[in-house]
């Protein structure tokens, strides 16, 4: 192995990366549909999963393995290939999108191969990303065109017109980072954020000179939401009205790729507000001598958490649970162990805040769901077209006015 | 062989391959499917000349936008099956030759000129020369365009009004 890296060094270290990631991507998801059903139940005063393994924690696995053992029903009047390519299409498009995030400032070693943490360093990666995303509607519209039924033809016009709206108010919205950071790539941008304004406030693109962008902010993540068809906008999959919208007539592992290619655009969504907005990977604290003890946050966490996992777990009420609960705490206790050795405590630092970040903004999203209503259609696009559109504009040329005035 | 040049070729069949497909496909869903294969694989051309803001803008606008438009109208019309009829007169006496007329002198031209193509690949054109050519040098037929397009919106807009 060590040989063939030497001979392919970027070959064999990308191949390894893609692995790991996709990996550890696919169990975030699976965790993340427990994550939302949990906070959705505890938003409205219920217990959501709570049968499979303790407070549900093997339910993704058995979903998944439900997925895998369902009927995979084609209609007979679908038209086939096209009904087979629309969730790959989803799925996929979805999930390369995570290729382009950076998760770190720190190069890692692989194979003896000093590398980055993220996958695909591109010179232009934001456009890169608007790409993949802007043909993911394809996934939708034709899920709902080649199933040949009126409830899903509704659901994919209704999504298609929806995405097609807010991607401009997405695309413009970042157009203010973007002049405040000269730059298209990840990591410049992420840089570009560094340092604090009077000691302690983080000059993130958030609060940073020569102008905030918390308008831009409330722009992209109001169509940030509506383009990854989340409630309070998930018309296209509007239960009441529509079966199920565009993924009405899929079932199975097809299904599957539908739900997990939404939950991986929720992910990138979050990775980007993080990014271009909440200063990426860099740590809200400064790295002064009396602020040094903000290095011990990440292991200090994970060593509380898994403490408190394992005190409670003791006493669960399930002999399966005893057993699991009070494993799984002493995982992360090691893990927070782990992160005070002198090598792994600077490394950790990006990825851990960047993660931090990433997990608040999910929690937002699902937030969001738990307690907004639904719009109506035509509040929707009046929303997207006359409100955000304009206000996304309005922070353009305020931005472009900050940055021409800046000294 | 190069693996660019691999890749090179893949991506030209890929191309050729889609718009053949294009012609062929009966319906109009699957012949749309077919030209944002097209697409696909000319950005994927523009990345291996090293433009990758081409690349990005021409997947961004011709495969996420103006073919999201064609979708979104035939999947709005509903157009079903195309009909096969025979060649009309026009296309069988004008048409034919022409393309044969085309194709002979592709081939002869690139036969002729092949040596002499200018490969003209310095390096990556990068974001900031691309936008100092835009905004800098060309300006004002840039935003010429743009009054040309803003034309034609207003065109638009004004025959659709007419029509309700």
């Amino acid at each position: 192995m060590t040989a063939l890296a030497a001979a392919h060094p970027l070959l064999v270290v990308s191949l390894v990366k893609i692995i790991v990631l996709l990996l550890l991507l696919m169990t975030a998801l699976a965790y993340l549909t427990w994550f939302e059903r949990k906070v959705v139940a505890h938003i409205q005063s219920r217990w959501g999963p709570y049968r499979v393994g303790p407070h549900g924690l093997l339910q993704p696995v058995a979903d998944g393995l439900k997925f895998l053992f369902k009927e995979d029903v084609v209609p007979a009047a679908a038209d086939k290939f096209v009904f087979v390519l629309a969730p790959f299409l989803t799925f996929s498009l979805a999930v390369s999108t995570i290729a382009l995030i950076p998760f770190g400032p720190s190069d890692i070693t692989i194979f003896g191969q000093r590398t980055p943490l993220q996958v695909a360093n591109v010179s232009i990666g934001l456009l890169f990303l608007f790409a993949l995303t802007s043909i993911g509607v394809y996934g939708v519209a034709l899920a709902g065109w080649a199933s040949n039924s009126k409830y899903s033809l509704l659901g994919a016009l209704r999504s298609s017109a929806q995405m097609v709206s807010y991607e401009l108010s997405l695309t413009l919205s970042v157009v203010g980072v973007l002049l405040m950071a000269g730059t298209l790539n990840f990591r410049e941008i992420i840089e570009a954020q560094r340092g604090f304004a009077w000691g302690v406030l983080p000059k993130w693109n958030l609060f940073a000179a020569p102008l905030p962008q918390v308008l831009g902010f409330v722009c992209f993540f109001t169509a940030a939401i509506a383009e990854t068809n989340r409630l309070p906008f998930d018309l296209p999959e509007a239960e009441g009205e529509l079966g199920a919208g565009f993924h009405t007539e899929y079932s199975s592992f097809k299904f599957a790729m539908f739900f997990i290619g939404e939950y991986a655009s929720m992910v990138t969504v979050s990775c980007l507000a993080a990014i271009l907005f909440f200063g990426g990977w860099l740590s809200p604290f400064p790295v002064t001598h009396n602020w040094s003890w903000t290095q011990y946050i990440p292991a200090a966490g994970f060593m509380i958490a898994g403490i408190a996992v394992i005190v409670y777990g003791v006493r669960y009420s399930t002999i399966v649970g005893r057993f699991v609960l009070p494993v799984l705490g002493l995982v992360v206790a090691g893990l927070g162990a782990l992160l005070t050795l002198p090598g792994a405590i600077e490394v950790a630092q990006g990825p851990f805040w960047f993660l931090f970040k990433v997990v608040v903004f999910l929690f937002i999203y699902v937030w969001v769901r738990g307690t907004l209503p639904r719009f109506r259609y035509d509040q929707l696009m009046t929303l997207g077209w006359k409100v955000l559109f304009p206000l996304a504009i309005v922070n353009v040329v305020l931005t472009s006015l900050a940055v021409a005035a800046r000294p | 062989m190069h693996v660019e040049m691999v890749l090179f070729f893949v991506l030209a069949a890929m191309a050729i391959a889609g718009a053949v497909n294009l012609i062929v496909q009966r319906h109009p869903i699957h012949s749309a499917l077919s030209l944002i294969v097209v697409m696909v694989a000319l950005a994927g051309e523009y990345l291996l000349l090293g433009s990758e803001f081409i690349a990005a803008i021409q997947i961004i606008v011709y495969a996420g936008a103006i073919m999201v438009l064609f979708v979104f109208v035939i999947m709005l019309l509903n157009a079903g099956v195309e009909e096969r009829t025979h060649a009309s007169r026009m296309a069988q006496y004008v048409g034919l030759p022409a393309a044969a007329l085309l194709l002979v002198e592709l081939v002869w031209s690139i036969r002729r000129g092949a040596a002499a193509l200018p490969v003209e690949v310095s390096g990556a054109v990068s974001t900031r020369q691309l936008a100092t050519l835009l905004f800098r040098d060309f300006v004002f037929p840039f935003e010429l365009t743009s009054v040309l397009i803003l034309v034609a919106i207003i065109g638009a807009i004004v025959l659709a009004k007419r029509e309700t």
